[in-house]
């Protein structure tokens, strides 16, 4: 599956099987990863951006992607980077040092949120079970990221790929949120 | 459902992203400690609850997070105008004529 994803980021967690499997859409959860919530004015993007080896988009809803970095658009001055578990302390040190007295927030959210990934011919189809959002591709071309409701449950959606969904809830959420998915998409084998 | 458009993402989206948080352009007195009991209260609690073009602060709550205005007439629930936080109130009357044509 890991191949119709557009980064080398976001991988399936090796260990856990399966939340879905079905023919045409499927739900795999997502290996943890390191994310950092920063916050800053337009003089320190450039400063953060090459700290961090991607730019940071400054377009609403989009994202930009390097080698095994990502950073997504949240905000007019907000973004999530996200990056391998094993670079966390590394990146943070260096994007510390690199914007020095900037006024700037930089917050280790790695633990705040869980990701599955959500694929498939059916997966638009799954997903607007409970978003009120236009997935077509005009609309919501592969590279958007937008933070939005499912249900009740705030979310992060980003599409990585034609047919390729990133879903990332809080922790506590993400049982609501992937059931929620799950028991919708037996809509889907049901004659 | 409303059809709210955020001014900092750049689409339209459900009304349920976002939360209303009343009348818009209220300016908090600058000096509080001299403010008499009376103009305080005026701004906490009058809001002029018009029937018809109104101007409101909403906040894109479950997106960008962020704080924007919007003119909206409050009889038909019609949007006239959204606008970033900080730019000046557009002249309702005006937008209501327009949007009467």
């Amino acid at each position: 599956m890991s191949d119709v994803l557009a980064n080398d980021l976001i991988t399936p967690d090796a260990g856990v099987s399966p939340l879905l499997s079905q023919s045409d859409v499927s739900i795999l959860k997502a290996a943890p990863i390191a994310r950092l919530s920063f916050r800053a004015r337009e003089a320190a993007l450039a400063n953060a951006g090459t700290a961090f080896g991607v730019p940071l988009p400054t377009q609403p809803l989009s994202s930009e992607i390097g080698a095994k970095r990502a950073a997504l658009w949240m905000g007019p001055d907000e973004w999530t980077l996200l990056a391998p578990e094993e670079d966390l302390e590394t990146l943070f040190e260096t994007i510390e040092t690199a914007l020095g007295d900037q006024p700037h927030a930089l917050v280790d959210i790695s633990e705040r949120s869980e990701a599955i990934i959500v694929s498939g011919e059916k997966a638009v189809w799954l997903l607007n079970t409970g978003i009120f959002v236009d997935f077509s591709i005009e609309e919501f071309p592969v590279g958007t990221v937008s933070r939005t409701i499912f249900h009740k449950s705030p979310v992060m959606i980003w599409r990585t790929g034609a047919d390729t969904f990133v879903v990332e809830a809080w922790v506590s959420f993400m049982d609501y949120v992937s059931g929620l998915l799950v028991q919708s998409a037996q809509e889907l084998t049901a004659a | 459902m409303l059809l709210v458009y955020c001014p900092y993402c750049g689409v339209s989206r459900p009304e349920t992203e976002f939360s209303c948080r009343g009348e818009a352009h209220i300016a908090r007195p600058a000096d509080p400690a001299q403010t008499s009991d009376e103009d305080w209260v005026n701004f906490l609690y009058m809001r002029s609850n018009t029937k018809g073009v109104y101007v409101e602060r909403w906040r894109h709550i479950h997106g960008c997070g962020r704080f924007f205005n919007a003119v909206r007439n409050t009889v038909s629930d019609d949007f006239l105008k959204f606008y970033k936080a900080g730019e000046p109130m557009p002249d309702l009357e005006e937008l209501a004529k327009e949007a009467g044509k």
